[in-house]
């Protein structure tokens, strides 16, 4: 093995028999440890590794390949490019998760520019780059194209700020690219000339994901792009391409293994509805299925054939009616994660329940969020049902309009081993329909039989029995977001004491004051982030938050026409690069 | 199905948490059933206990902006031909959104709609000037893919032919407005 010459190190030893190890008391040689370390890939096994020695800092911060940044803002592009000198594929995350949800102003910040620069020069040998919430503009993604030969994976999720010009130079430049994957991205009608950049003779791609983005590619060129690469196993394409399209794309890939589909409404002769079936049926490998836009009944038997396999069927941009996903899942065994929209009601939930005895995910999204009249969509029943068949289920994401008490006593009873448990009675405040009171002991229970719970939503009308119930029995948890809820300090301080494991605490719209939000000096940072708005906080007690704990940043944005006194939304997190200097005037850093 | 007043999907443009009260704007409302009063009505907290508020709040439910309210979307071919569905842009929003071509009488309602669901000033249109002066103008792409500016055709022959639409900043739109 050839010495790093980075780490040029006097080789002595005080005993005998050295074996070349610069510590003495150290039974290993470096490169011993190093080629142990390069093995571990987990980031929090490396950071422990890190904490040890420092010979054992060292050595996992030349053998460490993937680096992982939870909070962009925590740590600086130059702190990380003077500790680690070899990295492969990065992986960064922004804007607070209420970004998704309007709540930031739009130029908050999380622009990813800085970070490129930096990693242009430090890590050449750069292969992957996922990005999450970030703000990616076009000379970003120019610079990104131009300064990795090797660079191979670009994956955007739920990023903004970007156009055609930026895609372009992705596809025009990179020719060793395996990964194109945008989902969930917010961006403005970008074109879609990216597509026809990739070089004719390109051919690497195996994951193309264009989903989320309104761009009108051109479909010959997309054609030509999935017939030559060969090694294509993952493609999702956006609602511009139509059915009979799909078709002649499938042909020429059969051996996909996740398919997000364009529109699905399309009138078909039967010649061609015959053609889109059978281009189905020849799809034995497909585990991931998604996209249907304006699926009807009548087309969705067109998919029956390619179902025997799936794992994960995405309907959440469907309407579907109950005996259509009834019919639909009859001919998917296999399944372990589905997620649909309420449009499917109780009865197409009973039908989950007993066609899907795997699953282990189920997500329920609202057709009409802001539909106040409570005929249609799911209830506790449904959620019941799925219980009762289900008994895998460890992720929920449930939207209803009304819950009950007892039954999520009893669906936790069901299905103990829920991991993520997110519901959204979509009412705020509403209480449990038949009894009228707190929904606390509903998640008293899911805390209390739910031993390996990470993540938790809350909704409905909540005391602080509720938080004490989490505050004691949560001790897995990693993320809650609260909202609507809480009648005093109280409530957020049992969390805040009560929940060792907790990094990330959103919340809105609770009676939550300064003396909360003090309670919670020491631990935050042990945490990534607090999130709290529309609470009962004031500048004041931020300023005395930000005064005690240096190692915050504390950033308050108000809202207009509010007093100097409130502190609308504040957001608190821990960092090692002090307070950012690319704050937009309506974020103050105190 | 009923659809609801779409006023009450419209996103904001402005600061997040401003409490604006809702104006009726001339957006298709196929749903008679709730009146406007109702969506006017204060979005202040309630002591618990007491009913919901029942005024839509800022980034609640929280659902993403872009699975847009998916029951708006559906075209249903087995109806009479209810729904004429098309995209609309505009330069610098970060959101499209859908309307329903139908729901407008002519070219006045359209625009005035527009203008609302975008906080934008599209103006009047002139044959000789097109949009010339507005800070934006609407334009349309046609069934041959060729971009055109609103207002040029008769009303009945623009539903038929839109496949969708842009509102395009007046600077880029000016070679449209004078041909």
């Amino acid at each position: 093995m050839d010495p790093d010459p980075k780490k040029s190190k006097v080789l002595t030893s005080n005993l005998p028999n050295s074996n070349g190890s610069s510590h003495p008391h150290s039974p290993f040689p470096d490169e011993v440890l190093e080629k142990v370390l390069s093995l571990i890939d987990s980031h929090k096994d490396r950071n422990s590794v890190s904490l040890v020695c420092k010979d054992w800092y060292n050595a996992e911060r030349w053998t460490r390949s993937n680096l992982f940044i939870g909070n962009c803002y925590s740590v600086s592009p130059e702190i990380v490019a003077r500790r680690f000198t070899k990295i492969k594929s990065v992986t960064l995350k922004g804007k607070p998760r209420f970004s998704d949800f309007n709540m930031l102003p739009r130029d908050w910040g999380a622009n990813v520019h800085s970070w490129m620069v930096t990693f242009a020069k430090a890590y050449p040998f750069l292969e992957e780059l996922r990005l999450k919430r970030m703000r990616v503009s076009d000379q970003s993604m120019e610079l990104l194209a131009k300064s990795f030969p090797h660079f191979r994976a670009l994956s955007l999720s739920s990023c903004d700020g970007f156009t055609d010009d930026g895609l372009k130079a992705i596809t025009t430049h990179c020719g060793n690219l395996t990964e194109l994957d945008i989902q969930d991205s917010v961006t403005a009608d970008i074109g879609g000339g990216w597509l026809s950049c990739f070089p004719e003779n390109f051919s690497s791609l195996e994951i193309l994901n264009f989903s989320s983005l309104s761009s009108e590619v051109s479909f010959e060129a997309l054609e030509r792009l999935v017939s030559r690469c060969r090694s294509l196993r993952v493609l999702k394409v956006n609602d511009i391409i139509t059915l009979d399209q799909l078709q002649r794309l499938l042909v020429h890939a059969p051996l996909l293994t996740e398919l997000g589909t364009g529109s699905f409404l399309q009138e078909l002769t039967p010649r061609q509805y015959e053609d889109i079936e059978s281009a189905f049926g020849n799809c034995k490998n497909l585990r991931v299925l998604s996209g249907l836009w304006d699926a009807t009944s009548f087309y969705i038997p067109v998919l029956y054939g390619a179902c025997s396999g799936l794992t994960f069927l995405n309907m959440s941009d469907t309407v579907l009616q109950s005996g259509e996903l009834a019919k639909l899942l009859a001919h998917c065994p296999n399944l372990r994660r589905l997620w649909v929209t309420d449009s499917v009601g109780d009865k197409g939930l009973e039908a989950v329940g007993s066609s899907c005895p795997l699953l282990e995910e189920l997500r329920v999204f609202p057709a009409d969020p802001y539909d106040l009249d409570h005929r249609h969509g799911v209830t506790e029943l449904g959620f019941l049902a799925v219980s009762r068949g289900c008994r895998k289920l460890r992720y929920v994401l449930y939207f209803c309009r009304r819950m009950t008490n007892a039954a999520v006593v009893t669906i936790v009873q069901n299905c103990p081993d829920f991991t993520h448990f997110r519901l959204c009675i979509m009412n705020p405040r509403q209480p449990d329909y038949l009894t009228n009171e707190p929904m606390d002991e509903a998640f008293g229970a899911v805390a209390k039989t739910c031993t390996k719970l990470q993540r938790l939503s809350v909704s409905g009308l909540l005391t602080d029995t509720t938080f004490e119930y989490i505050g004691k029995y949560a001790k897995n948890l990693e993320t809650l977001s609260v909202a609507f809820a809480g009648s005093s300090d109280r409530g957020m301080q049992c969390v805040l004491e009560g929940c060792p494991k907790l990094r990330k605490l959103e919340i809105r719209d609770c009676p939550f004051g300064n003396a909360a939000l003090l309670s919670g000096l020491k631990k935050y940072e042990m945490m990534r982030s607090l999130w709290m708005s529309a609470c009962n906080l004031t500048m004041k007690g931020c300023r005395l938050l930000a005064r005690e704990m240096p190692r915050l940043n504390v950033e308050v944005i108000k809202d207009e026409g509010s007093d100097e006194i409130q502190a609308d939304k504040v957001y608190v997190y821990r960092s090692v690069a002090g307070p950012r200097q690319d704050a937009p005037p309506i974020v103050l850093t105190l | 199905m009923e659809f609801v007043n779409l006023k009450a999907t419209e996103l904001r443009l402005g600061l997040p948490g401003r409490d604006e009260t809702e104006e009726q704007s001339s957006s298709c409302a196929k749903n008679n059933k709730r009146s406007s009063s109702e969506m006017e009505s204060s979005s202040e907290h309630q002591e618990s206990g007491a009913p919901p508020p029942k005024a839509q709040v800022v980034g609640w439910p929280p659902v993403r902006s872009y699975r847009k309210n998916v029951l708006q979307q559906q075209k249903k071919p087995e109806s009479d031909g209810s729904g004429m569905f098309v995209k609309v842009s505009m330069d610098g929003a970060p959101y499209l959104r859908k309307i329903d071509l139908k729901c407008y009488k002519n070219y006045f309602d359209l625009l005035k709609a527009l203008e609302n669901m975008f906080k934008c000033t599209i103006g009047v249109y002139s044959e000789r000037e097109g949009y010339n002066g507005s800070e934006y103008a609407p334009t349309y792409e046609d069934k041959d893919g060729d971009w055109m500016l609103v207002g040029d055709v008769p009303w009945d022959m623009f539903i038929t032919s839109c496949k969708r639409l842009r509102i395009m900043k007046g600077s880029e739109a000016k070679g449209l407005g004078c041909l």
